[in-house]
């Protein structure tokens, strides 16, 4: 369906079939003259604004005292945020996204009480934070603070600013202007037979690789916990009970049960310390990690073909509430408790590539460590697909997509801000793999020291000392960034209330939500995956089309959790330690998919022909491609074997040639017969994911060329139909916009809830 | 008096709007949008659904539709 876009009446007031109705959007003229009106509060507002942050900034970057207050990280953040939503996000709004608020949006012409459902700009806000935001910004700057606290708040800060919102922003106008559609059908609109399967092909095993870390975070951070496991596992009973008594006892009452369900998780936390201090409660819950992560397999086949009602939808329930909930207890426990932080602005592995937190030089790989929080491909398919349904307003995509993105950004600081105010020494100790440490107290000790940090002298009693306080048998090697924030998490909490008695208690509450988060994005990348796969097949046997076919979804489960699950087996087995390895994999695949849903986001531009204007999407686009293909051809040719897959593929198949029987950290010739499995596996998902990504790329910029080229631009957009309805933009209306709210409140309810059927009839 | 009541008036409004907008965000006033939806639009003389009807109706839909969640 090809229309090229116009309004048959021009916006604004007055104009309106209906004459008996307000006006549906602010006249454009108003909007600009309020929007250029600088009134001497609004100047001092934003000259004070830039200042705070200019100081802030200089505080961080420049000033070098003993220590920094972590108060600087947030107001250096936030008034960034300020500063970017409104003059960049606004300068993007202007020139590139052309919103038109006498348009309907799906949520108005294809409202259906159900799906399509209009939604308040503010509540949206809320429901489409909660969909973007899991423990990805939660673990990747903890990773990334092995380089000091500068490069990773200067990425998390500048990238989401040019990159990471402008993405979100990008998608989900376009899919809204495309009746809802999502990343994997614009692409194959957009970028024809070739790109559209490449990008598909790309979606989903990058998915599988997400999925299968994410979980790898889980299992590492359950691993020989028994109160972990106890408190973690009954979250399954938990979301059980919640969905029979939300199918059968009192439908609809999520409130309710949510409260309920909150209150069974904390009794949960608390119990689980009781369940690990006695004996058949230390012995049943005490898992390997081996162990856990078929458990965590059965669980992800079992969640994702069990009916959504009765696991997954309750487990998003309480996901979400505990969402909203810790991410304002973490700002305000930050504001409150305002940690003093004694970490290095740029740490001695930042000139290096040989950290044991994750190998590699800082460019490319500290901006694939963090990926969530900065730059998120994984939220295209998010900011398409369900948000888009519910916008009331064509111009509230800024505040929901930008805006959206900035909240996960400021939850990454955070985050940062978390894992940088534990001491250096145990943050290494914690983060360095088994194989660097032994896993004993006296090896991470005895390594931790060895690497030469400034100010670094961890001892013993440190380290069991920290394991006593939050309830834990050992720190050392608690891999996966999800431990040393729910370590950084408690230390900050128990400064505000509670003491140090309830440090074990609040450590356990971070790994309750981490994992939370977790296993939910696990159980709904699994079903996503699947419903992508089968309509995948279903192009060839067109019975995996049919979702009613019960062997055709279980097989296709079954293929999904196969792949992801068995690269969770290769990371919790690695001789190398998993995290380490496996982790720039993860960042890799989801910057590609940003890549590719950027090279979506360009061809769809240049298709409206805003090609002055095509560098707003370039900058992050070039960027993305430069850090990921960098990243990817070293991973891929590196002759480092620590940076290397194939270099250390060979090494180890050389070795064991030679007959030797051990290699590095590989003691033994099982474990350097399965460094040289994963190491393949590795390598070769790199190339893959690489090469399906530029693909996409290339055909996105043919595409772009072309456009510029025949100067007709083809818009795959759904037809104009004209708005019915008036809502404000942003956070808070302006007074034009309120003027208007206050003229439609008048109306009866009937009369402006959006709706197809509305009004004078318009067919769709 | 008075002052105290203003105060604890408009705490208790603030509290009422944080409510409305959480259980907004968490897709518990599904039903009662619905309903304002049909009032609307509904077609003349068709009933709409009962909550339980609605929910089940809603959960169906989901079973067909995953949506994602990201990390």
């Amino acid at each position: 369906m090809s229309t090229t876009v116009h309004p048959p009446s021009g916006g604004g007031s007055g104009s309106q079939p209906d004459m008996e109705l307000p006006p549906v959007a602010v006249d454009p003229e108003v909007l600009e003259a309020e929007h250029r009106r600088w009134t001497p509060a609004k100047i001092a507002m934003w000259v004070a604004i830039a200042l705070l942050g200019g100081v802030a900034w200089a505080m961080i970057a420049i000033v070098r005292g003993e220590t920094i207050n972590a108060i600087w990280f947030v107001l250096a953040a936030v008034c960034s945020y300020l500063i970017a939503y409104r003059f960049y996000a606004k300068f993007i709004e202007a020139k590139l996204v052309q919103p038109d608020d006498t348009r309907a949006t799906p949520a108005e012409y294809k409202a259906n009480g159900r799906d399509y459902l209009a939604t308040d700009r503010r509540v949206l806000y809320g429901h489409h934070f909660a969909a973007i935001a899991g423990a990805g910004p939660l673990v990747g700057p903890v990773l990334a603070a092995q380089m000091g606290y500068l490069p990773g708040t200067i990425w998390i800060v500048v990238g989401v600013i040019l990159a990471g919102a402008v993405q979100d922003y990008l998608v989900l106008f376009f899919s809204m202007r495309r009746g809802g559609r999502s990343l994997g059908q614009m692409a194959r609109e957009e970028l024809g037979v070739v790109g559209g399967w490449a990008a598909i092909i790309a979606t989903l095993t990058i998915m599988v690789i997400i999925v299968a870390i994410l979980a790898l975070v889980v299992v590492n951070a359950l691993g020989e916990s028994p109160w972990g496991v106890f408190s973690v596992g009954m979250t399954i009973p938990i979301a059980l009970f919640m969905g029979l008594y939300l199918r059968y006892i009192r439908p609809g009452k999520v409130m309710e049960i949510s409260v309920i369900g909150f209150a069974l998780l904390m009794l949960a936390i608390v119990a689980g310390g009781w369940v690990a201090e006695s004996s058949w409660g230390a012995e049943l819950f005490t898992l390997e990690r081996t162990t856990l992560a078929w458990l965590v397999i059965a669980y992800g086949f079992i969640a994702a073909i069990l009916p959504v009602w009765l696991l997954l939808s309750p487990r998003d329930y309480l996901s979400t509430f505990m969402k909203v909930g810790v991410i304002v207890l973490l700002a305000l426990a930050i504001v409150v408790v305002r940690p003093e932080i004694s970490v290095p602005a740029v740490s001695e592995f930042a000139g290096r590539s040989d950290g044991p937190v994750f190998a590699g030089a800082l460019f490319p790989f500290l901006f694939v460590t963090i990926a969530c929080g900065a730059l998120s491909g994984f939220h295209a398919l998010i900011a398409s697909g369900t948000t888009p349904k519910m916008v009331e307003k064509e111009r509230q995509t800024r505040m929901i997509g930008y805006g959206g993105m900035l909240m996960e950004s400021f939850v990454a600081i955070m985050a940062l801000v978390a894992a940088i105010s534990i001491d250096r020494g145990i943050y290494f100790a914690m983060n360095s793999s088994a194989a660097a440490t032994g896993g004993t107290v006296e090896g991470a000790v005895a390594w931790v020291n060895s690497l030469g940090l400034t100010g670094v002298n961890v001892t013993p009693e440190m380290l069991q000392g920290t394991a006593d306080a939050v309830g834990e048998e050992t720190i050392v090697s608690r891999t996966g960034g999800a431990p040393t924030l729910a370590v950084g998490l408690s230390h900050i909490m128990q400064q505000w209330f509670g003491g140090p008695g309830l440090m074990s208690f609040w450590y356990h509450f971070a790994i309750m939500f981490e994992a939370l988060f977790i296993l939910t994005a696990v159980d709904a990348g699994t079903r996503v995956a699947r419903f992508m796969l089968q309509d995948s097949l279903g192009n060839f046997v067109p019975k995996f089309a049919d979702t009613n076919w019960r062997l055709g979804s279980w097989l296709t489960t079954a293929i999904m959790v196969a792949g992801w699950g068995s690269i969770l087996i290769l990371g919790v087995t690695d001789p190398l330690g998993g995290i380490n390895t496996f982790f720039p994999l993860f960042g890799i695949a989801n910057q590609l998919l940003a890549a590719i849903a950027l090279s979506v986001c360009l061809a769809i531009a240049a298709s409206r022909g805003s090609f002055k204007y095509l560098w707003i999407i370039v900058i992050p686009l070039v960027f993305d491609l430069v850090v990921t293909v960098v990243g990817s051809y070293q991973k891929i040719f590196s002759d480092n074997p620590a940076v290397g897959y194939w270099a250390n593929h060979n090494a180890f198949k050389q070795a064991l040639a030679a007959g030797e029987t051990s290699h590095g950290t590989a003691k033994t010739v099982e474990a350097m017969e399965a460094v040289v499995r994963n190491t393949a596996v590795q390598g070769t998902l790199s190339i893959v994911f690489v090469v399906l990504s530029l693909i996409v790329a290339i055909t996105a910029i043919l595409r772009t060329i072309r456009c510029f080229r025949e100067r007709t631009p083809e818009v795959h957009e759904d037809p104009y139909v004209p708005s019915k309805f008036f809502a404000p933009a942003g956070f808070v209306p302006t007074a034009a916009e309120k003027d208007l709210e206050n003229q439609w409140a008048e109306l009866p309810l009937e009369v402006r809830t959006p709706g197809a059927a509305h009004g004078h009839g318009h067919g769709h | 008096m008075n002052a105290l009541n203003a105060v604890l008036a408009s705490t208790g409004r603030r509290a009422g709007q944080a409510r409305r907008w959480f259980s907004g965000v968490m897709g518990a006033d599904k039903y009662q949008r619905y309903r304002e939806f049909h009032a609307a639009h509904g077609q003349p003389g068709e009933a709409p659904m009962t909550e339980r009807e609605f929910w089940r109706d809603w959960q169906d839909y989901q079973e067909k539709n995953p949506q994602g969640r990201c990390c």
